[in-house]
């Protein structure tokens, strides 16, 4: 049967199968991070067990850590038993850890691709839901949990049921000012919260091709907002030469083999999926949540939506954010004042997000009243965007500019909104009480947030940058 | 891992879908190594902004205080891959959810801790809820993996489905680690061939150093 690149991935990466029929697919890169490693190397000790692959294994301080400039290891007090126990964990485990104060300490998802850890065709396995960003080059990855975690460390295997496959195919080309976070946003309204449930999911069409990296790991990083068991978009030319140089990226002869083999790494023709899902991206505009899942998403221009337009069966959960959300139906949402926001996260915090946000932001003034806040994705995006000038930009405009962690994505490191506020998040969990107890949180991208905290309300960023708003 | 072959509890109705796992497990602003699972279980929909019991939470009622089986809609477990979702159920003595469906990483999540995942179809889905809303606590209903049935007040046995691998699992509370070091000679091999193959994969290897 042709095959599809999920199927070439899978069947290399297959080791056997468990007696209990789940395939044993190994593990190329696994990931950890504080809030999961120490239950695993406790677990460890407890069984005498020992880690197979330290060398292909690598551990990250970011869901913990503090933001602030100067921060240690107490300066998150909730978050110094985590760090520390990782950092003890990976010291006897022999793990590379980019830990607090490293030059490439930052959010996983971010450091894993950006330092060229995770390869096209690679797999890839982190305790996190959102593992799947790396998609974004080519790997298969899958968000796992603390036990699943603790298993590949002994074995550098996951066991799994095979997934269904799925391809959302993305047609036309993108407006102005238009990206994959709304795109995603766009296709998670369309097929729901559970729409991939059981799947992997590729990404393909003219309008994921023309994406840079960056946006195609936006666009995979959301996948897990509709259900989905791993994401990824098909590595090409701008793939490989996104990778090239970077310091785990295999050089020389290695280098040619690697692009030899990266280069079959693409579906058939003639495969088929057992989903198709197809989205026109050419008419689309910016996107945002107005309730409490991802789903629940309007166009900028757009409104509450009244009970009636919403499905029976999605009726209570709509009820439900009405009310936790301040919002009347039939409510615009462009015009709603802000309290918040928030640009950072594993979803959109890299050097380009950051970069469109500093485009909007520049010359430009953060509303009074409202906090604002740019979190890089890892040291590096820091620093690049340092030597680019950008940090100055949003400072002179008003936000606060800190140190890399996944921040006020789910507030583990203390960032967090006050009770009743209204924040634009760059995210992708708009959840009751995530980014603190009772705040409103609108997902949105880097461009729609950067315009909204300029204006004090949500924003249609073009219409900012016309001059119109 | 504690098999599991049989249990019988209240059966306390969360009916609405896609309850995630912010909301099963939710991130505290105080933590520690040591956290107290029984505690975080549904802790803000659990608690007043004061510090008191919510009364209208389904599991504050006096009827289902020591309910052992949850039973909810679609999706259940959605978001974040937190084990804490899990290990919260475990330390309030709930051993089995009832859903219409379960999202991926949760359902993994619960067969590595003996938490039976449960799923109904709709009609049976409806059937049942109807039976736990009308039974309220004042009887338990007995959830048997062995024969791939529920019983309780109310009606006749409902059978379910459970793919045989996970119920063997469950059953003999297999150390799922255990099962997979049984292969580790076939991992073994594999990692060498894989170094023939792609060999750019068995090492990483920061070139600057």
């Amino acid at each position: 049967m042709p095959r599809t690149l999920f199927d070439k991935i899978w069947d290399l990466h297959r080791v056997g199968q468990r007696s209990d029929g789940r395939d044993l697919i190994y593990i190329d890169r696994h990931v950890l991070h504080e809030l999961h490693a120490h239950h695993a190397f406790a677990q460890l000790v407890r069984q005498q067990r020992a880690v197979h692959r330290p060398d292909l294994t690598f551990a990250v301080q970011d869901h913990t850590v503090a933001t602030k400039p100067g921060r240690d290891d107490a300066t998150n007090p909730s978050g110094t038993a985590f760090i520390q126990a990782m950092r003890d964990g990976c010291r006897k485990n022999g793990i590379r850890l980019f830990d607090i104060g490293d030059p490439e300490q930052g959010i996983s998802h971010v450091v894993a691709p950006e330092l060229g850890i995770v390869l096209p065709g690679a797999t890839h396995a982190v305790p996190d839901s959102h593992a799947s960003t790396v998609g974004g080059v080519g790997a298969l990855a899958f968000g796992c949990g603390t036990s699943e975690l603790a298993h590949i460390l002994v074995t550098q295997v996951m066991a799994l049921k095979r997934p269904k496959s799925m391809r959302v195919r993305l047609d036309g080309r993108l407006g102005a000012h238009v990206n994959a976070k709304d795109v995603a946003l766009r296709i998670i309204a369309e097929i729901g919260v559970a729409g991939a449930r059981g799947h992997a999911v590729e990404y393909a069409g003219a309008a994921a091709c023309a994406m840079p990296i960056e946006q195609r790991m936006t666009l995979c990083n959301l996948n897990i907002e509709m259900g989905g068991r791993s994401g990824f978009v098909a590595p090409d030319d701008a793939t490989f030469s996104w990778l090239a140089g970077r310091p785990y990226v295999p050089q020389g002869a290695q280098w040619d083999l690697a692009l030899e083999h990266w280069r079959t790494l693409k579906t058939r023709d003639d495969a088929t999926f057992d989903r198709e899902v197809v989205l026109d991206c050419s008419t689309l505009e910016p996107q945002i949540t107005w309730g409490t899942d991802p789903s629940q998403v309007v166009g900028i221009s757009g409104r509450v939506p009244e009970p009636g337009a919403v499905e029976p069966g999605r009726r209570a959960a709509a009820e439900s954010a009405f009310a936790y959300m301040d919002l009347a139906p039939g409510t615009p949402l462009a015009g709603l004042p802000v309290n918040r926001v928030f640009i950072g996260s594993c979803t959109n915090s890299r050097l380009p997000d950051l970069e469109t946000a500093a485009a909007v932001v520049r010359g430009r003034r953060v509303a009074p009243g409202v906090v604002a806040m740019v979190v890089p994705g890892s040291s590096s995006v820091k620093r690049e965007a340092e030597a680019a000038g950008l940090d100055r930009v949003f400072r002179d405009a008003g936000f606060f500019w800190g140190e890399s962690g996944c921040s006020m994505c789910a507030g583990g490191n203390g960032d967090r909104g006050e009770p009743g506020e209204r924040c634009v998040s760059t995210t992708n969990r708009n959840f009751e009480n995530r980014q603190g107890p009772k705040v409103r949180t609108h997902l949105a991208s880097p461009a729609t947030a950067a315009a909204t905290a300029i204006a004090g309300r949500i924003t249609d960023v073009r219409q900012l940058l016309a001059g119109a708003a | 891992m504690q098999p599991f072959l049989r249990h019988s509890a209240i059966a306390a109705p969360l009916i609405k879908d896609d309850i995630n796992t912010d909301q099963i497990a939710p991130v505290l602003h105080s933590r520690g190594l040591k956290e107290d699972y029984k505690a975080m279980l549904f802790h803000r929909a659990r608690k007043r902004e004061d510090g008191s019991d919510n009364p209208d939470f389904v599991l504050n009622k006096p009827q289902f205080r020591a309910a052992g089986i949850l039973v909810t809609g679609h999706n259940f477990g959605a978001g974040s891959s937190r084990e804490s979702a899990v290990w919260s159920m475990i330390a309030n003595d709930i051993r089995v959810v009832v859903a219409k469906s379960f999202a991926d990483i949760y359902r993994e999540n619960c067969l590595q801790n003996g938490l039976l995942p449960v799923t109904l179809g709709a009609q049976d889905a409806e059937g049942f809820i109807a039976r736990v809303v009308v039974a309220d606590g004042k009887a338990p209903f007995m959830v048997d993996l062995v024969a791939q049935r529920i019983s309780g007040p109310g009606g006749s046995d409902i059978a379910f489905e459970i793919p045989a691998a996970d119920r063997t699992r469950l059953l003999e509370g297999l150390d799922d680690i255990g099962l997979t070091l049984r292969h580790m000679d076939d991992i073994v091999a594999w990692e060498k061939r894989a170094k023939t193959r792609q060999p750019w994969l068995q090492t990483a290897a920061d070139n600057r150093r």
